[in-house]
């Protein structure tokens, strides 16, 4: 097979290193292209471990947890609290009586904090003007590429229990 | 080894130069890809992951063909 070994009959030193100064052109020139179809291999490497990844990979447990001081948060107020984590802050608005939307409080840009204006009835990043919608979180304005992931809320009663967390993406 | 003809050895090195551009160009090509899909699968979509793989093979197998072009005129280079 001629494309993969080098049939020159002369020693590699000889081929790699010629007498003629215009050979040395070539002998550049064909390095280079080495180095570029290795890198070209290294793409597609690249692309072939996201996809071993993506099947790889569990899907996500979380674990099922309780909103606390559910009754302290007036109407178009704001809680924050952990989940699913300590080190997951979310954000929680009581939109009405009875109706909560939760999000995590990391943008989707910077991972800035965003909090949220009820001027506006938006969440906004202060970092870089990001907007997200607070009925389901998608980005209104600004540099986020996605979605403010939603932390699923179960009622149980008179609590709120969080079960879970929806990522989404900018489609 | 002989010194080649100035006219034949710039021709050799315009056809070498233009398969370098092209694998340049595949390379940006996949660069742009692999982001891309990475982009994706980090914001929970696998769908464009095996497509994305599929077409990465196959500029990595452009490459390699343009690879083996720029080597055989090496070759015959040589051979003259």
């Amino acid at each position: 097979m001629s494309l993969l070994h080098n049939p020159s009959k002369d020693p590699l030193r000889k081929d790699e290193f010629s007498v003629f100064t215009s050979d040395e052109r070539y002998v550049n020139r064909r390095q280079f292209t080495k180095f570029l179809t290795l890198a070209s291999l290294g793409m597609f490497v690249g692309n072939l471990w996201i996809v071993l990844k993506s099947y790889l990979s569990k899907k996500p447990t979380y674990p099922i947890a309780e909103v606390p001081s559910l009754e302290e948060v007036p109407v178009r107020a704001v809680k924050l609290f952990s989940y699913p984590t300590p080190k997951d802050n979310c954000i929680m608005v009581r939109t009405a009586e009875y109706e909560y939307v939760t999000y995590s409080q990391k943008c989707t840009h910077l991972s800035c904090a965003v909090y949220y204006s009820a001027k506006n009835d938006r969440h906004e990043c202060p970092c870089r003007q990001g907007f997200f919608s607070i009925k389901d979180g998608s980005v209104l304005q600004g540099p986020p590429p996605r979605p403010l992931p939603q932390i699923v809320l179960e009622r149980e009663g008179g609590r709120l229990i969080a079960t879970g967390v929806k990522v989404r993406g900018n489609g | 080894m002989a010194n080649l003809e100035p006219t034949k050895q710039r021709t050799g090195l315009v056809a070498i130069d233009g398969a370098m551009a092209l694998i340049v160009i595949l390379l940006i090509v996949q660069i742009w890809l692999l982001s891309a899909t990475l982009e994706a699968f980090l914001a929970g979509h696998a769908g464009p992951v095996i497509p994305a793989a599929i077409f990465s093979g196959l500029l990595f197998f452009a490459c390699v063909t343009l690879n083996a072009f720029v080597a055989r005129i090496d070759r015959s280079s040589k051979e003259r």
